[in-house]
């Protein structure tokens, strides 16, 4: 939380008042590439949830993700209007390009913020909802459970790539120009979004601490280590599991809706099923079942990408690979089991000695 | 006594042909103590899958109390209306500790959103101390399940059941792995559960049976060989083929 505030305090600072020429100056490119890394704290904090805690390995985390980006790039998209290079004042360039007459039934309304913000929860939670409907009360579990979820976001993948799909096929949304009437491009408004982006981080954060908290958070972790003696105390383990994966997806969503208008562009590879797994090696990385170990792990797992990926391009999977392998051999808790060093943080949730009245919990 | 009266009758449960339940024909009346026993593959923890939800059987009925019909309810539900089991392996929530495990028992609404904004009351938590009182772990309140001895696993899923205030227990070997002394206080234990709920224990160790048991069921390829007190039991030659002298 403390590097939060940092973050949301300093770098606005840095970009804003610092010259140019200061070594302390943060570029607006590097103020976009920590605004990025936010989001995918954010959507490491989604897995962690449900993989961490409830130990459903979803490798389809990035369907959510994309689904809230496109749902905050249609707005976008709408806001262009005769600022297009087909200058259309409602069909988006893409449409016209593709002879459409009209805008398809899914897009109207997106010209209001409001219903954009709405469907970037109810989207990703709707597809979450149905899929773990399903899956649960079949009670698909394990490897499974992820081997469908990867279906899941590659489905989707090669359904935006179609052009008829009325989603902008392989190019996707980009070329944005404002939101709420205020310029994409200004640094100004850049660092309004970082900051937005870094609440959102610490809101979901504080939420998800308080469900992990909560003795539903434990009743997760007990599904987690023991599914059927849970069953068996009379938990209704699939109605926590759905609850759980609607959350989370609708977390993820949130990171999608963040990340599209500070990265300027959302197209299918975003459903990628790598990315879903790259994802799981952040979380991974970082240290599962913490929450801020998740976080910490998309910052540095991405800050080690773009720095590998500038200077040796053609390694940069390999390294990803071999950290993944490394981790999983020497650091089972990941980086953060490393740093705290010890077996586990000592539970503080109960008194130590008979009960005088009902103690209140500690946050963390 | 609330108790309620477990009654299964003519259940047949079949894997691949194998018939692991025979027309199997049972009941428990309410606050007994019953022992069940039988060799390797006579259908005991079959028995115990289907009264919990877990296995579906081909026929046969199970009712529970008046008109409770179990075939037809799933295991939250089955364990919600007052049947809780303990697994033959202990099965306890490692990464949980002690007194979480305990808590996570407690009866009451089970739902999400009830556990997500539950907190626990004087009586819970008084409960709670109450019953590591009794199962000899409230020392250990603190510590990880996981890191547990055998025997104390054993003692807390037990007491986990006591949580649930169940109206019948079904108790899966209980003993296994024991010191002496600890399967002496587990037989202590258990009868003094058995009056105000019923205890139905499924247990390969004889003289824990002996030391405990009323009423004995002998199972054999998936019915009902025997029935009696200990003794009785004993002295009937079938058993003695079967099962005893060997």
């Amino acid at each position: 939380m403390g590097a939060l505030a940092l973050i949301a305090i300093l770098v606005p600072l840095l970009n804003q008042a610092v010259p140019a020429s200061s070594p302390f100056h943060v570029s607006a490119y590097g103020l976009t590439l920590i605004g990025k890394y936010l989001c995918y704290a954010l959507l490491a904090l989604s897995v962690d949830l449900i993989w961490g805690y409830c130990g459903i390995l979803s490798l389809g985390q990035a369907a959510f993700f994309s689904l809230g980006g496109y749902a905050m790039g249609m707005y976008l998209m709408r806001q262009i209007g005769t600022r297009g290079v087909y200058g259309d004042p409602i069909l988006p360039d893409f449409m016209v390009f593709l002879n459409y007459k009209s805008l398809p039934w899914f897009w109207h309304g997106f010209n209001h913020f409001g219903l954009a913000l709405l469907m970037v929860a109810v989207a990703p939670g709707l597809l979450a909802f149905v899929f773990g409907w399903f899956a649960f009360r079949s009670r698909v579990t394990g490897v499974y459970l992820s081997i469908i979820t990867q279906a899941l976001t590659y489905a989707l993948m090669l359904a935006f790539f179609r052009n008829d799909m009325g989603f902008g096929g392989n190019n996707g949304f980009t070329d944005f120009k404002d939101i709420l009437g205020f310029n994409l491009h200004s640094d100004r408004v850049r660092v309004v979004l970082l900051v937005i982006t870094c609440i959102m981080v610490a809101v979901s954060y504080l939420v998800c601490r308080m469900i992990v908290s909560s003795r539903a958070g434990r009743v997760i972790r007990a599904i987690r280590d023991a599914e059927s003696r849970t069953r068996f105390l009379g938990y209704r383990v699939e109605s926590y599991k759905l609850w759980i994966f609607v959350f989370s997806a609708i977390l993820a969503g949130i990171a999608g809706a963040l990340y599209v208008p500070l990265i300027g562009i959302i197209n299918p590879s975003e459903f990628s099923p790598i990315n879903s797994i790259e994802v799981v090696i952040w979380v991974a990385v970082g240290g599962r079942g913490t929450l801020y170990g998740a976080a910490a792990g998309a910052f540095l797992v991405n800050y080690a990408k773009t720095y590998f990926t500038t200077s040796i391009p053609e390694a940069w999977n390999y390294a990803l690979g071999a950290l993944f392998v490394l981790v999983t051999l020497f650091l089972p808790r990941g980086i953060v089991g490393l740093v705290s060093g010890r077996v586990r943080k000592p539970p503080k949730s109960e008194p130590l000695h008979a009960p005088a009245n009902s103690p209140e919990r500690s946050n963390e | 006594m609330s108790g309620k009266t477990l009654h299964l009758e003519n259940l047949t449960v079949s894997f691949d042909g194998f018939k692991a339940l025979n027309e199997l024909t049972l009941q428990i009346e309410p606050g007994e103590l019953r022992c069940i026993i039988g060799p390797n593959g006579a259908g005991k923890t079959t028995m115990m899958d289907v009264i919990t939800g877990k296995t579906r059987p081909d026929s046969g009925t199970v009712t529970f109390g008046e008109d409770l019909d179990l075939l037809s309810m799933s295991e939250p539900e089955i364990a919600q209306a007052g049947i809780g089991r303990k697994f033959q392996k202990p099965t306890i929530f490692e990464r949980l500790t002690v007194f979480e495990n305990l808590e996570l028992a407690l009866a009451g609404d089970k739902s999400f959103l009830k556990t997500l904004f539950a907190r626990r009351t004087t009586a819970q938590d008084t409960r709670i101390y109450e019953v590591l009182e009794i199962i000899g772990l409230s020392r250990q309140h603190q510590a990880l399940g996981g890191i547990l001895a055998h025997g104390q696993k054993q003692w807390l899923e037990i007491g986990m059941l006591m949580m649930q205030n169940p109206d019948l227990l079904l108790v899966d070997e209980p003993v296994a792995g024991m010191t002496p002394q600890e399967i002496e206080r587990t037989a202590g234990l258990l009868q003094s559960l058995a009056g105000e709920h019923s205890v139905v224990v499924v247990e390969h160790d004889m003289e824990f049976v002996r030391s405990i048991a009323k009423r004995v069921t002998v199972l054999h390829e998936g019915h009902v060989l025997a029935e009696g007190d200990m003794d009785q039991v004993q002295k009937d030659p079938r058993v003695i083929e079967v099962y005893l002298g060997a």
